[in-house]
């Protein structure tokens, strides 16, 4: 077997901006994801049928095409339809942004309709204005309820993000490949970029567990 | 304080309220009963518009409240509602849930709603669970946040659906007395309930609904000791 880890040891300092991209990346499309996702879940069950129509057909073609798809067509068709110029970063984010922000909806959606109906009863009986209930009866309720969803898409968010390294972001992934192309050393390259992965995931998961024990603090 | 005129309600074919008129003074303790599906809750959540009539009239203190410009919100600042489930907000403390909606709805300080919310858990007997999830509670002692929780509006009204139905036995009792102390306090209540003892003790005016009609408004002793009609009698025999 031929290893030599040695090789790619200049390169390390390198990988510090690479990680720190994948983590940006995944903090931003995380961030429009979820905002998004929540305006996306209440125009699903707004009674206004044309909003709610909206609300579907947009999750069914984001969930009915690839990811990579729609990363190119925002990439490459941006600057062809509105003229601008956009960045890679930018079209990353945006591009997985919306993508998530159809799975999130999904999830939000679901916990907003698993919240007990008295809970919106005991509110309105009391005077509680809609918007007020929505904002601190249900939709506290429905974030608890789905909240190991959430992390598992953030989390897929990050592990999505390496598709980037195809458009020219400098990000984890494609730290490695540069890495591969100077020295030829393949498996070093990606199996390091296969355990910082890991290593993210993991962190995550123990974030999503914190939040998890916090929100069972009233159960 | 509530008129009702003619009022009906029908959900899409099934009509379930038929003609109701009734009509419930100021202080005054009605007691709602009658067989199960008979329209006892619907007519309860007419009073406060969490059903919409289909047709007749509810005036609360002579305005009616199906006019286009009456608002649903504020109508409710004036009724409280205690349900069967209790339906406390599960994510907030006992006196979160005591404090919300004096704060969002009535705009009273922090410092106000809680003062007020200590007030009325003490006389509810909770004290020590003010800072408890609902979790933490007996159905009894949930029952009584919700009552409380229900004062803290300083309503004029107190609507009641089946306040004990889901207890214990043993927490009935708690409950009850809690309701108890609240009528001829100058509320106007109106009560669904099975438990006749306790319709026969509390209530001025009992009324007895069957199969969506109002088949019979008695003092409990009429009520009680020598009934109208024969679905009255009968609904008896079978609950006594
Ligand atoms: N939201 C609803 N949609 C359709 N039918 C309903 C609804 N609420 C109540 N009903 C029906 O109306 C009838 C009366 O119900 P309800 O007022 O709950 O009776 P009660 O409280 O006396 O048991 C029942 O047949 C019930 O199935
Ligand atoms: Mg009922």
């Amino acid at each position: 077997m031929d290893l030599d880890f040695g090789r790619v040891i200049p390169y390390l300092p390198l990988l510090k901006n690479g990680i720190t991209m994948t983590l940006k990346f995944t903090f931003w499309s995380t961030i429009l994801g979820f905002a998004w996702g929540v305006v996306l879940s209440l125009i699903k069950v707004s009674p206004f049928k044309p909003l709610a129509w909206f609300g579907k057909a947009y999750t069914s073609f984001f969930r009915g095409t690839p990811l990579l798809v729609q990363l190119m067509l925002i990439y490459f068709a941006t600057p062809q339809l509105v003229g601008y110029n956009i960045s890679a970063m930018e079209a990353g984010v945006l591009a997985f942004g919306l993508n998530s922000a159809a799975y999130i909806s999904e999830s939000i959606r679901g916990g907003i309709l698993s919240v007990d109906k008295g809970q919106r009863e005991a509110a309105m009986a009391l005077g509680v204005p809609k918007l007020w209930i929505m904002k601190d009866i249900i939709f506290p309720q429905a974030i608890k309820n789905i909240l190991p969803s959430l992390v598992n898409e953030s989390i897929a968010l990050l592990k999505d993000s390496s598709m980037v390294a195809i458009i020219g972001v400098g990000d984890t992934l494609r730290w490695a490949q540069q890495l591969q192309a100077k020295t030829f050393r393949a498996f070093e390259a990606f199996i390091i970029a296969a355990v910082v992965y890991y290593v993210l995931v993991m962190a995550l998961t123990s974030i999503g567990n914190e939040l998890e024990r916090r929100a069972r603090v009233s159960d | 304080m509530i008129k009702i005129q003619n009022l009906s309600k029908k959900f899409k074919d099934l009509v379930v309220l038929k003609d109701i008129s009734l009509e419930i003074h100021k202080g005054e303790v009605v007691a709602i009963i009658g067989p199960s599906g008979s329209g006892k809750s619907t007519l309860l959540r007419c009073i406060n518009l969490l059903e919409t009539p289909s047709g007749g009239q509810i005036f609360i203190k002579g305005k009616s409240i199906l006019d286009k410009d009456a608002n649903p919100e504020k109508l409710r600042k004036n009724i409280g509602m205690v349900f069967q489930h209790f339906n406390l907000f599960p994510h907030m403390t006992v006196l979160r849930n005591m404090t919300y909606a004096p704060m969002v709805v009535n705009k009273l300080s922090k410092e106000e709603a809680e003062k007020k919310a200590v007030e009325l858990l003490a006389k509810v007997g909770l004290s020590d669970k003010t800072y408890e999830y609902p979790s933490k509670l007996s159905g009894g002692q949930k029952q009584r946040v919700a009552i409380a929780r229900a004062l803290a509006m300083e309503p004029e009204i107190l609507l009641f659906d089946e306040p004990t139905s889901a207890l214990d036995p043993e927490m009935v009792k708690e409950v009850l007395e809690v309701i108890k102390s609240l009528a001829h306090t100058g509320i106007t209540m109106a009560l669904v309930t099975h438990e006749m003892g306790f319709a026969r003790e509390v209530a001025d005016k009992i009324c007895f609904l069957d199969d969506g009609y109002l088949a019979e408004v008695a003092t409990p002793e009429e009520f009680f000791s020598s009934p109208k009609s024969e679905r009255a009698q009968q609904f008896l025999d079978k609950v006594l």
